[in-house]
């Protein structure tokens, strides 16, 4: 009897998990699907997954017919990778003072920056857009790249692990007669690998995706990164949905891939926001 | 005299700690802070933007212009029946998928991967996909036509469209709160079960009387979380309505708003006094929820 109960249970566990994961991978196919067809299929408007006269035309239309493409693409990567350095070091290296350094404002800083966590984006979206202004930087890299290289919520976190780290290393280190400077570069940071990569994902992912910021600063094409060009070229190539959907493809791939090799960093992250 | 006081250690330690804090003080000070004073500056004048920045004193004029505009209350409606909608479905629909991932069952984390994978997808793609399935003659209509359900233009109906996006908000955001509460779910002691067990409790006695109390912090964490989020939507509206917030305004969000006043009509100082009405809003829906929560 109850083996009969927990066998049933079983299966409409099972039966969940994979209607629930046909219902999170279609969109996916659809699209992937979508890339792949000529656009006389897309018309006739079919519901086949596999594409009946299959072609990579659509991928070289987007290379080859619009230069810009592969030039958002670069755009993107870019400022990504640079936000995403320039974050990793910055956030560890105010989380480390707020955690081991003793300096007067220590207690103060720290209040100002858990304090700033609460204030929605939406408030410095046009002071921050005038303050670029005056500073000549909307449509550039630095206007993009610069307000986004610190973050209020990775230094918190940063704070919580540095805290947590045990003292030893870094006494024998002052022992040996290294700087902060140099304990902090050549023994903390390479012990703070775990902490660092789940930060990096979410840095990279944010910046990858951002869609705001870049609508509002940039107005030359040339300097469009992939969502905003995609939003354009959505706008350029209404009904070619094949084109669209190529395009996605091309922009969600890398994602997919940092998300396939990393995804333990990102439950770890995602598990460290739900607990602070 | 300055080599010694650069002898002290506690000096030495001082002017560290500032070069280390240096990066964030200087930016967070430029880009969050100023901007911060900046808005509350912004929003109590009236601002011009073409040709050389100027401001003009307008005193309440900004705040007293939001209670006589339609628009903002029709955002503010179109908010409030999306957070309404939104914030229960995803948030049951991530306890149940989390519940079902907890159990002893093979190769959970294999699904766990896969749901997980519209959290890491951009809003930008997703919104161009779902168009793209919410097409007139496309794969949900086509679906629902062979079920012999009824149709819908799910992108040109002012009556369907916000609901077009509430969908595919939920199936986006409800993986992420799902990894949050089976996070919490693995941290429930075994014990507690195992002593409820021996009382007699059965499975929905012990949900009822263990999990789902002392799920309760994480619950208003995520439905908090949930609120901030619809409450800045942003992406999904602009794209889908091509920036206008149409049709019929029936996609029309408070940030949406914001940027068509900030940007399209370059009146930054109402704008600003938007910006802040609706930080206020959010700031107002937390506290509620959070004595909402201690009570019960």
């Amino acid at each position: 009897m109850t083996m009969n109960r927990s066998r049933w249970l079983k299966v409409i566990l099972y039966a969940i998990l994979v209607l629930y994961g046909m219902i999170t991978v279609v969109p996916f196919a659809w699209a992937l699907s979508a890339s792949f067809k000529p656009l006389s299929e897309i018309i006739a408007g079919g519901v086949n997954f596999i594409p009946e006269h299959f072609t990579l035309d659509n991928y070289n239309k987007i290379f080859i017919q619009s230069p810009l493409f592969g030039r958002w693409l670069f755009n993107s990567v870019l400022v990504a990778v640079w936000v995403t350095g320039l974050n990793l070091l910055f956030n560890s290296m105010a989380g480390y003072a707020l955690a081991r350094m003793r300096f007067p404002g220590n207690r103060l800083w720290f209040f100002i920056i858990l304090a700033v966590l609460m204030v929605p984006g939406q408030i410095t979206l046009i002071p921050s857009y005038l303050i670029l202004k005056y500073l000549g930087w909307l449509n550039s890299y630095q206007g993009l790249i610069v307000p986004t290289v610190v973050n209020a919520t990775f230094i918190f976190m940063m704070r919580q692990f540095f805290i947590n780290f045990p003292n030893e290393l870094e006494e024998a280190a002052q022992l040996d007669g290294l700087s902060r400077w140099e304990t902090f570069v050549q023994i903390v940071l390479p012990l703070a690998k775990p902490a660092l990569a789940a930060q990096a994902i979410f840095i990279f992912m944010g910046s990858w995706n951002n869609f705001l910021m870049p609508l509002i600063i940039l107005s030359d094409q040339d300097l469009f990164t992939l969502p905003l060009g995609l939003n354009t070229f959505k706008g350029q190539y209404i009904s070619y949905w094949n084109y669209i959907m190529a395009a996605s493809m091309v922009f969600t791939l890398p994602a997919l891939a940092i998300y396939a090799f990393f995804n333990r960093y990102f439950i770890q992250g995602v598990t460290f926001t739900g607990s602070k | 005299m300055l080599q010694e006081v650069w002898k002290k250690k506690g000096v030495r330690e001082a002017v560290a700690s500032y070069l280390f804090m240096a990066p964030t003080i200087i930016v967070m000070g430029i880009f969050l802070i100023i901007p911060i004073v900046y808005a509350i500056f912004l929003s109590f004048n009236r601002v011009r933007v073409l040709g050389d920045l100027s401001y003009k004193w307008s005193g309440l004029n900004n705040f007293i212009r939001i209670a006589g505009d339609e628009r903002v209350w029709i955002a503010l409606q179109n908010t409030a029946e999306y957070v309404a909608i939104v914030v229960p479905i995803q948030t049951v629909l991530a306890l149940i998928l989390a519940l079902v991932l907890n159990s002893q069952i093979k190769g959970k984390n294999w699904f766990r991967i896969i749901f997980f994978l519209p959290t890491v997808t951009s809003s930008a793609v997703l919104t161009l996909i779902f168009m793209w399935i919410y097409n007139r003659n496309g794969l949900l209509n086509n679906f629902l036509d062979f079920l012999h359900l009824p149709t819908y233009n799910w992108l040109g109906d002012p009556a369907v469209a916000l609901k077009s996006i509430m969908l595919m908000n939920i199936w986006s955001t409800a993986p992420f709160f799902m990894v949050i509460y089976l996070a919490a779910l693995q941290d429930i002691p075994i014990s507690l079960y195992e002593a409820a067990t021996i009382d007699g409790a059965s499975g929905w006695e012990k949900f009822f009387y263990i999990t789902l109390p002392l799920l309760k912090p994480v619950t208003f964490f995520i439905v908090a979380m949930g609120v901030i989020g619809t409450f800045q939507l942003f992406d999904q509206s602009y794209i889908f309505s091509g920036g206008s917030g149409g049709p019929n305004n029936s996609t029309l969000t408070v940030v949406l708003l914001i940027y068509q006043y900030a940007f399209k009509s370059l009146d930054m100082g109402y704008a600003a006094a938007l910006a802040l009405m609706l930080a206020g809003v959010i700031m107002l829906a937390t506290l509620v929820q959070r004595t909402f929560f201690k009570e019960n």
